[in-house]
Order: C-alpha cells, then sequence, then structure tokens
C-alpha cells in the first residue's frame, strides 16, 4: 500500500469515528422535527447525555471497587441507559412546555441548551475524572479486535469498517432503523402526518399529542447519546465543553441530510471528516476556521437549493415550529 | 365527578377539563400571572441551590442582589448589560413581529462589529479620527445589513425556511471572526490586541454611558416606528395572515427584506458599540449568547419595546445574580446557567396561563 493510500484510509476511518455522534444528534433531531417541533435544546441535551454517562459510570465503578474490577458490559449498558434516559427527562421538560403549555419552541429550546449546560458542569464537577475515563477502553473496544487477527481485519477493510467501537456501529443501527419506521411503517406514516398537518392527522384519529410527547422524548434520548459517544469514544474519556458545537452541528446535519436518517450516516462522515480536517495539518495554507465554517456554509447551500427546487418530499415539516392547538382553526 | 359515572350517564367518556383560548384578559391580571410565575420560579431556584449546593434561602437571595446592586460599578455593569442586551432585542424584533423568526442575531451583531474592528485596524491613524468613525459606523451598519438581508432575499423568494438559515448565518460568522483574527495577528496568540486610541469617544469617564444612551434613543425610535408608521403597520399585517396583506395590496416580499435589513442594521449598530464603545478589539465571544437572549427578551416582551426595557432588566440581572452566587460558592458557573434556566421555563410556561383558560367540564355539559 502506497503511504498516500494508507494516509487516506486512516483519515476515512477518523472520519467515521468523529461523524457519529454528529449522526446521534442528526437522528434524534429528525424524529423530533418530523413532530413538528424544532427542538434548539439538543445542544444541551448532548451534554447531559454525555454527564449522565460519565456519572453512571463513576457511581458503577464506586460500586464495583474501580473500573477496572468491573464488568465491560454491564458498565457499558449502565452508562448508555443513564444517557439515554438523562436525554429522555430533558426532552419531557420540553415537550411538557411546547407541547402541554405550547410554548415557544425556539424560546424554550435555547432555555434548554442553557440548562443543559449548567446541569452537566454540575453534574461531571462532583465526580472524579479518573472515575470515568479508565473506561474509555470498553468503549473503544474494536470489533477487529473482539474478530481476532485475520486476513480480513487486516487489510483496509478491516482498518475501515471493523476498527471501532461499539458505539459508533450503534449510531448507524439507529440511524437505520429510523429511516425504516419514518418510511415504510404505518406509525412512521402518521409520526409525518402529525408533522406536516396536525390538524388532519387529527381528524384522521391520530393522538397528536402522543406522537409528539414520544417521538420528541425518543429523538432526545438519541441525541443525548451522541454526547457520550463523543466523549468515551471520539475523545477517549477526556471531558471538554465542546459538547455543544457538536449538538449545533447535528441540527445543521438535519438539514444536509433532508430529514432522511439513512442519507444522515453518509452526512455524518462528511462532518466528522471537515471536523477532522480542520484539527489536523493535513490541508496546508488553509486556516483551520475556514475547513470549521465549511459545514455550516454547505448547509446553508443545500437549505437554498431544496427550497428553489421546491420538491415536495425535500421540504421540512410543514408545520415545524408551529405548536398546535386543536380548537384554534 | 368520576368516569365510572359518566360511561353510565353517557355511554362516552368525558375529559374532566378542556382548554380554551382566552379571547382578551386584563392586563394586569396579565402581569399578576407573570410575577407569580416568578415568584414561583424564585423560590424553585432557592430550594434548587439549596440541594446543589448547600446554599440557604436568605443567603441566596442576598448573594443575587449584592451580584447586581452591590457595588456602584455593578450597577453600572448592570445597566450597561441592560442596555446591550435590549439593542439586540429592538434589532430582532421587528422581524419577529412579522414572523419571521430572525435567530441569527447573534452573527449579525458579530459581523458588525468585526466590520467596526476592520475599520480600526486598517484606517486607524490613516483617516482623520472622525472621518473614521464615521467609516466605522457606516461599515458595521452595511455588514448587519448584508448578514441579514441574505436569508431574508431567500426567505422572500424562494421561501428558504428562515430559522435554519439565519442559525448557520451565526456560526459562519464566528468562524469568520476567528478567521480574521488569525489573518491579522501573526503571532498566533489569536487575540487581537485592544485599539482603543480609536475607540468612540467616551462621554465622562465612563465607556458605558454613551452605549447606554444611543441604546435608549433606539428603544424610543423603534417603539415609534413599530407602533405609529405605515412599515410597523405592514410588517404586523404580514405577521398575522400573510394573505391578509396580499389581498389589501402589502408587497410581502418587499416588506420582509425592508424588516430584515433594518434588523441587521440595528444589530450591526449593537456590534459597533460593542467594539469601538467598550471592548475596542474583538473575538468570537463578543456578543457572548447575547443574541440568543435577546430572542427571549423580545418574546417575553411581547415585542412591545417598552416592555422589552423591563425583560431585559430581568435577564441582566438574573445573569449578574447569578454569576455572583457561583462566585461566593465557588460553583463553575454551573448554578447560574440552571437558576437562569429555571426561572426562563417558568416565565415562558405561565405565557400559556395568559392565552388560554382551562373550562372544567360537568355533567358532559361545558361549565364556566
Amino acid at each position: 500500500m502506497s503511504a498516500f493510500f494508507t494516509q487516506l484510509i486512516s483519515i476515512l476511518t477518523r472520519s467515521i469515528a468523529n461523524g457519529m455522534p454528529f449522526l446521534y444528534g442528526s437522528t434524534g433531531e429528525t424524529l423530533t422535527e418530523k413532530t413538528g417541533h424544532l427542538n434548539l435544546g439538543i445542544p444541551g441535551i448532548m451534554c447531559v447525555g454525555a454527564s449522565s454517562g460519565c456519572i453512571a459510570i463513576a457511581i458503577y465503578g464506586r460500586a464495583a471497587g474501580g473500573i477496572d474490577a468491573s464488568n465491560p458490559f454491564l458498565c457499558l449498558l449502565l452508562a448508555v441507559l443513564a444517557s439515554f434516559v438523562g436525554g429522555i427527562l430533558m426532552g419531557l421538560i420540553y415537550c411538557f412546555l411546547t407541547v402541554t403549555l405550547r410554548s415557544n419552541q425556539n424560546v424554550t429550546g435555547l432555555a434548554l441548551t442553557t440548562l443543559g449546560t449548567g446541569v452537566s458542569t454540575y453534574m461531571i464537577s462532583k465526580v472524579q475524572n479518573a472515575e470515568f475515563v479508565p473506561a474509555n477502553k470498553f468503549f473503544t473496544y474494536s470489533l477487529r479486535s473482539a474478530l481476532g487477527e485475520n486476513a480480513v481485519t487486516d487489510s483496509w477493510f478491516g482498518e475501515l469498517f471493523l476498527s471501532h467501537g461499539f458505539m459508533i456501529y450503534l449510531a448507524v443501527i439507529i440511524a437505520l432503523i429510523a429511516a425504516w419506521v419514518l418510511k415504510k411503517t404505518r406509525v412512521g406514516l402518521n409520526l409525518r402526518a402529525v408533522g406536516e398537518n396536525p390538524a388532519t392527522a387529527d381528524a384522521a384519529g391520530v393522538n397528536v399529542s402522543r406522537y409528539k410527547y414520544f417521538f420528541t422524548c425518543l429523538g432526545s434520548g438519541i441525541a443525548a447519546l451522541g454526547g457520550l459517544c463523543y466523549i468515551m469514544d471520539n475523545l477517549n474519556g477526556n471531558w471538554e465543553y465542546s459538547i455543544a458545537e457538536i449538538g449545533w452541528l447535528s441540527i445543521a446535519l438535519v438539514i444536509f441530510t433532508l430529514w432522511r436518517p439513512n442519507l444522515g450516516i453518509l452526512g455524518s462522515v462528511v462532518f466528522g471528516g471537515l471536523r477532522i480536517l480542520g484539527n489536523s495539518n493535513f490541508i496546508r495554507g488553509v486556516d483551520k476556521s475556514v475547513m470549521q465554517m465549511l459545514p455550516y456554509l454547505v448547509t446553508i447551500l443545500v437549505l437554498v437549493i431544496v427550497s428553489m427546487r421546491n420538491r415536495k418530499e425535500n421540504q421540512p415539516p410543514a408545520h415545524l415550529g408551529q405548536n398546535y392547538f386543536r380548537e384554534e382553526r | 365527578m368520576s368516569d365510572t359515572t359518566a360511561l353510565k350517564k353517557s355511554e362516552t367518556r368525558e375529559p374532566l377539563f378542556h382548554i380554551a383560548k382566552r379571547a382578551d384578559i386584563v392586563w394586569w391580571k396579565a402581569w399578576l400571572i407573570r410575577l407569580a410565575a416568578l415568584a414561583a420560579s424564585l423560590i424553585v431556584c432557592a430550594a434548587l441551590a439549596r440541594a446543589l449546593g448547600g446554599i440557604a434561602p436568605l443567603a441566596f437571595f442576598r448573594s443575587m442582589i449584592s451580584g447586581a446592586f452591590g457595588t456602584k460599578r455593578r450597577i453600572w455593569k448592570l445597566f450597561y448589560e441592560l442596555a446591550i442586551l435590549l439593542s439586540i432585542s429592538l434589532a430582532v424584533t421587528p422581524a419577529f413581529k412579522m414572523r419571521f423568526w430572525n435567530i441569527g442575531a447573534e452573527g449579525q451583531a458579530l459581523i458588525g462589529g468585526l466590520a467596526t474592528a476592520a475599520c480600526m485596524y486598517y484606517f486607524g491613524g490613516k483617516i482623520p479620527t472622525p472621518l473614521l468613525f464615521v467609516v466605522m459606523i457606516a461599515a458595521s451598519i452595511l455588514a448587519g445589513m448584508i448578514w441579514a438581508v441574505i436569508p431574508a432575499v431567500f426567505k422572500a423568494f424562494w421561501n428558504t425556511n428562515e430559522t435554519l438559515f439565519t442559525l448557520m448565518m451565526n456560526y459562519v460568522a464566528i468562524q469568520l471572526v476567528t478567521f480574521m483574527i488569525n489573518f491579522w495577528v501573526t503571532s498566533g496568540s489569536g487575540t487581537l490586541p485592544p485599539m482603543s486610541e480609536y475607540a468612540l469617544p467616551t462621554i465622562g469617564s465612563n465607556a458605558w454611558i454613551l452605549n447606554i444612551i444611543v441604546i435608549a434613543v433606539l428603544t424610543v425610535a423603534v417603539y415609534i416606528y413599530l407602533r405609529f408608521s405605515k412599515h410597523g403597520y405592514e410588517l404586523s399585517v404580514v405577521g398575522e395572515s400573510e394573505n391578509t396583506a396580499l389581498y389589501v395590496g402589502i408587497n410581502v416580499k418587499k416588506v420582509i427584506i425592508r424588516t430584515m435589513l433594518l434588523s441587521g442594521a440595528l444589530c450591526g449598530v449593537t456590534g459597533l458599540l460593542l467594539v469601538g464603545g467598550t471592548d475596542h478589539t474583538i473575538s468570537a465571544s463578543t456578543v457572548g449568547g447575547r443574541g440568543f437572549t435577546a430572542i427571549m427578551v423580545s418574546w417575553l416582551g411581547r415585542f412591545n419595546p417598552i416592555f422589552m426595557v423591563l425583560t431585559s432588566f430581568l435577564l441582566a440581572f438574573l445573569g449578574a445574580g447569578a454569576n455572583q452566587i457561583s462566585n461566593d460558592y465557588k460553583m463553575n458557573g454551573s448554578i447560574s446557567d440552571i437558576i437562569t434556566a429555571v426561572i426562563l421555563f417558568f416565565v415562558i410556561g405561565c405565557e400559556f396561563f395568559i392565552q388560554y383558560r382551562i373550562v372544567l367540564c360537568k355533567n358532559g355539559k361545558e361549565g364556566k
């Protein structure tokens, strides 16, 4: 293999790993937006997801007498569950305000981001870094190591697709399931109807509030996993306050992928790649900030092109941002 | 009434209550509800502070008030914060009244600041200072307008979602500022040293008075524009119903673009005041999230510039007070974010009780 090819594979591999937090965020936000709710609290939700996962690891570690003595599967399960539940709780706050009390979605979402940043800062200050950082080896334990050494795992294919931790594959699986539910099932059809025209869905016997609550909370739970994946997988457990940035980019990714979680898999790798290139000196002479601007610029470009072509299937949900009140005609 | 008797009587289940929209509410009742929500939120916050940080409730309120009014400097700082918040809120309000969700004020103000900084950097010392000020003012307003009018044009002609577009423009602006700083500062430190010799003049010894006066004038001007001018009337018609606007012959596209030009220009002025008036330099965090807080200020103030003075006071007070608590009890900023968010939730949520009323149902018939 030439040196260039090796480097290319290495960058692509890192793009995949670094893209998956975006995929969690965008899959979650897509489900939320399909109910007609624009949740700008995603950055806060991802912060809470990361911190509650880390807290769960730390608490379990204390109970088990150290991370190294603990059961890896239980440790991972608890972390993922805690993160998911943390996200759902944040989603419930958002739903109560926007669905039940019909508050303004943008304002509520922004306040939720403030809350999430605060809560995660508080939570993480209650544990020592050393109590959760060692668990990163469970998160980054790759499929390749699990399968053992052979011709396939040693090849470029193995490097590219098999060298990741379990949260990377989980992101893809969740995205594929979400895409299938949205496109192929009755629940997905109803969900899309709720976002497009809640009055019609209501008349057809769909429980609009229940759909909004369920999918917004589920979406928040999924997005929260993105925060955990970012901290424990991409950053190897080093706590950093750049999670919120991942959240904003995830909201951008939803538009970039035209509200389709399956396209999101490719889109997230592109975003991950831009992030990697932005942080490395791979392309010389280009300022880092230009690379970091690119995801937002391409998102704007997609948004503009899509609205100009005006094809129905590529538009945002028609009632995005508007709350539904049955008696308002 | 229990559900079983309802089933026996009518064979259908009646809900215990239903929600109806209020036609109108007396103004003092609305404000009473808001005050009650604020009081409730403060009680919850005091309880939270006790649970999370072991702060006694009295000490909690004392610390908050001292953070806002404790010293003469803090009071000045509070009014300065109030003014800057109000300024950005004034900028987004015409757009919001038109139901154009401009959440890009952060970027529009930042780009106005960047234009100011660029003028100071390139022309400072090379042209007479009064001329420099004219160039700074023109450049910042123009930059803000450009940043705001791009999403507006796409909204007007192709109905591009403005919320998402303006949100993305914020981050483009932030990266652009980082890029320009790296371009100007060759040492690689990433911070631009203050260019105080080219700053806007100060009134007395305090750099904040000029900002406060300019913004007070702007508040009155925006109030008059929205309340009494033809433009103000047109944009509120577009906001209420685009079809009505078309029917009465209002050029909706023109109104959208014109209003966003105004919105961007006001954001640009804020950027000018921040960079030229107080900071004398620029960084990616010069606006510091105020563009987002302004959305809440404007919305909580019911898009009325006079009420917005009150709501920006509330948010400025909250910010100062919560910061003080973080400092006093060494809680690394977490408590201030949590307190701010909880109070906002209460204040946002209470609008429901102003707009709707809960009607109890009796014997399957609608009661009052």
